[in-house]
């Protein structure tokens, strides 16, 4: 192992520097939950944190359902929880739901409603200090510009054009009652480090991934509005060489991005992941 | 995106910095649009924003991702982006010019290994370019290259590049900065960027990107002494573990360590892990690892863990720092602050301002009438700190020889370690005190002898103290 961190691939730099992240995050901050999408980013993200425990995860995980989700991703949240004895939240804006709210009456408004405020009531619920979320910088654009700890106000905003200096691994663990950090231990790692990492490790992941009839999702979400790719990558293998070669984004399959050029912008300002 | 090459050396984190407008976040978008880095969707993206905006396609739209940089047409923001080359992996950290931004500027510099300063050919060297050359050097940035740009609109002139050079030399040299190289560029143009410039036929040298890869990545610091400051202690099973990051140094099953401040002595009897390809027998700088060891006494966060034998970390409350200020608030002298040093955090105090320094002129006040330190400035000052910390000189071991301060919930500004001052006469540390406190006489007098605030003999007397009055102790 000496040897192995003194020729430091890139994939050990950044496992360490995660694991130190969530530590960071167990030790300073209060109550602590973790964002669990099913997707392989929080897949790896719980992986991480067993490691970081030593096989223990001290917090629960928490899943934002908003009914419009892809039938095996529900199958496969309740089959890991169960086989890893995770203490899961899941929770759903029923309200919202109840009064039809649907990718009908906008896609923004949707993820609006399902997603962020679904985010919004789960964490006032419990009073969460921080929440780990698995997001990437290499996703798109106001995500490239987010800090490790990221503070969110009494609304949840994200006060994006003032965020504080986060230097030296020195993060953000002073804030008032009522604000919570958004932490995010994945920053640094991109979507190929993100595979070659889950091969490394061996790491249990839902074959929504694994090309089917010429297709696969490259990134999972709600049914109606994520679309699959044409692949023919059926193995971890052939999965990482795609993306050695591809020259499209990850998320081109999200139309909630679409929407407006700022789409995802407008959406973190108010709180969303 | 990344080319196919196995093998490849860790990633190597590069920060772009410079006075606003001279073109960083161009050079930056122009090397990955070059490199073939973007995806389809990113350079469609700006397209379309341009479209939309009936503005030019921008290159630095690739980076300025906020509505609001867009509009305005500045960084607010530092952003990190990847690209590759056959030799290594790249983290390009674009920081914004803006003097109102300084603070975003150091958090993306602050996470880098080397640096492009970037000048205007035309405008020449300005108040942000010195003032952020100063920034690399307190962040111990030691690898940069100066990249002169808009080399277009000064017509390509090798007279332009030359004056620029002389004129950023000399300011940096007086700060012990010696740029690895100079390089004309046009980020507008792509000259010298991802390809030779045939407009420069007088430059010989490298252009942008296969400099880059002439860079060397940081070593890591394994052949150091070892730091490993205490991160947490888990007890979730039987197992009592010690978590932390190796910061310098290494770390092997059977060692004998000190833990600091205090210099309790144990043994390293094993590294705990949770899966079979995680088990070691050793650890090197780098490793977010834990220890079990052999004596359970009471260990704390923030302690430096060091091998028996190796320098040991200082130890003490007075130190002289080198700060920058980021704080809208001025820093106070007497005020209380929160210093963040690896993993310990204590309360701390500006005791005395030595000087400020002004970054961009290296002029220096001398700061007896100096009361407050003002955002954006530079000053050496001695922080009196509430309790004993372990730490190192920052030329000595970086991780633990650089910290921030905190006012209210903000990190307000940050440093490095200059060195221990001794304690004041008349002021003892809490080691001394205890001390003291331990040989109080039951009657008599104990006169303690102090010298530069360490305790050289003490002396007891027999006699009664106030027996003098009527015969009558008190």
């Amino acid at each position: 192992m000496a040897q192995a961190i003194e020729t430091a691939d890139k994939l050990d730099k950044l496992e360490a520097e995660s694991i130190y992240i969530l530590r960071e995050a167990y030790k300073k901050l209060g109550k602590l939950g973790m964002l669990w999408s099913i997707g392989k980013d929080s897949t790896v993200l719980l992986w991480l944190a067993k490691k970081a425990f030593y096989g223990h995860c001290p917090f629960p995980f928490i899943h934002v359902d908003t009914k419009h989700k892809i039938p095996e991703m529900i199958e496969y949240r309740d089959r890991v929880a169960r086989e890893l004895n995770l203490d899961l939240i899941v929770h759903t804006n029923q309200a919202a739901l109840d009064a039809g709210m649907g990718p009908d009456k906008g896609r923004l408004a949707c993820c609006q409603a399902l997603k962020t405020e679904g985010l919004k009531q789960v964490v006032k619920k419990y009073g969460f200090d921080g929440l780990i979320v698995g997001v990437r910088r290499d996703e798109e654009g106001s995500r490239s510009k987010e800090r490790v700890f990221s503070e969110r106000k009494e609304d949840d905003a994200w006060d994006y054009a003032n965020q504080p200096p986060e230097l030296w691994d020195q993060f953000k663990t002073d804030f008032p009652k009522g604000h919570h950090i958004r932490v995010h231990p994945l920053l640094a790692w991109n979507e190929l480090d993100i595979w070659e990492y889950i091969r490394r490790e061996n790491i249990p992941i839902i074959d929504l991934y694994f090309a089917k009839n010429g297709k696969r999702y490259r990134s999972l979400g709600c049914a109606c509005c994520t679309g699959q790719i044409e692949s023919e990558a059926d193995t971890l293998d052939k999965i990482i060489e795609e993306l050695k070669h591809t020259t499209t984004s990850e998320r081109a399959g999200r139309k909630q991005d679409q929407e407006d050029s700022y789409a995802m912008q407008k959406l973190r300002k108010e709180g969303y992941m | 995106m990344s080319k196919e090459i196995e093998n490849k050396e860790a990633g190597l984190n590069i920060v772009v910095v410079g006075h606003v407008d001279h073109g960083k976040s161009t050079v930056i978008g122009r090397l990955l649009y070059d490199t073939d880095s973007l995806p389809q969707g990113a350079i469609d993206k700006v397209a379309k924003i341009a479209h939309d905006t009936g503005k030019p396609f921008e290159y630095a739209y690739l980076l300025d991702a906020f509505e609001e940089e867009q509009q305005q047409g500045i960084t607010i923001d530092t952003t990190r982006i990847q690209f590759s080359t056959a030799k290594r992996d790249y983290v390009i950290i674009d920081a914004p010019g803006h003097k109102e931004f300084l603070k975003n500027m150091i958090s993306g510099a602050a996470g880098a290994e080397a640096a492009l300063l970037i000048v205007d050919g035309k405008q020449g060297v300005q108040e942000q370019s010195r003032r952020h050359a100063y920034m690399l050097s307190m962040l111990g940035i030691k690898k940069v290259y100066v990249l002169v740009n808009k080399m277009d609109l000064a017509d390509y002139a090798e007279t332009a590049f030359v004056k620029i050079k002389h004129e950023m030399g000399a300011f940096l040299a007086e700060l012990g900065v010696y740029p690895l190289k100079y390089i004309p560029v046009s980020g507008l143009q792509g000259d010298n960027i991802a390809s030779r410039s045939a407009h420069m036929p007088w430059y010989k040298g490298e252009d942008l990107l296969e400099a880059l890869d002439l860079l060397d990545g940081e070593q890591a610091a394994s052949d150091r002494a070892l730091r490993l400051p205490i991160q947490d202690v888990y007890k979730f099973d039987s197992r009592r573990i010690i978590a932390g990051r190796i910061e310098a140094g290494q770390l092997a099953v059977g060692d004998e360590i000190a833990i600091y401040p205090s210099g309790r002595k144990t043994k390293v009897v094993s590294f705990p892990y949770w899966q079979e390809r995680d088990k070691v027998t050793e650890a090197a700088a780098g490793a977010s690892t834990g220890i079990q060891v052999a004596d359970e006494f009471f260990n704390q966060r923030g302690e430096i863990i060091t091998r028996a034998g190796d320098t040991p970390p200082l130890t003490g409350r007075r130190l002289r720092v080198s700060l920058f200020w980021l704080g809208k608030k001025p820093l106070k002298l007497n005020q209380r602050y929160k210093l963040k040093l690896a993993t310990q955090e204590v309360e701390a105090q500006v005791e005395s301002i030595e000087k400020i320094i002004d970054a961009s002129s290296l002029d220096q006040r001398a700061a007896e009438e100096v009361k407050e330190i003002r955002l954006n400035d530079v000053a050496e000052v001695i922080l009196k700190l509430k309790e004993e910390i372990a730490f190192d000189r920052f030329q000595d071991y970086q991780a633990t020889g650089r910290f921030v301060l905190v006012d209210g919930y903000d990190v307000a500004g940050g440093g490095i370690v200059l060195g221990l001052e001794k304690e004041k006469q008349g002021e003892f540390s809490q080691k001394a005190m205890r001390y003291i406190m331990s040989h109080l006489p039951q009657n008599g007098e104990l006169i303690v002898v102090v010298k530069d605030g360490e305790i050289v003999r003490l002396e007891r007397t027999e006699r009664e103290v106030f027996s003098g009055i009527d015969g009558e102790g008190i």
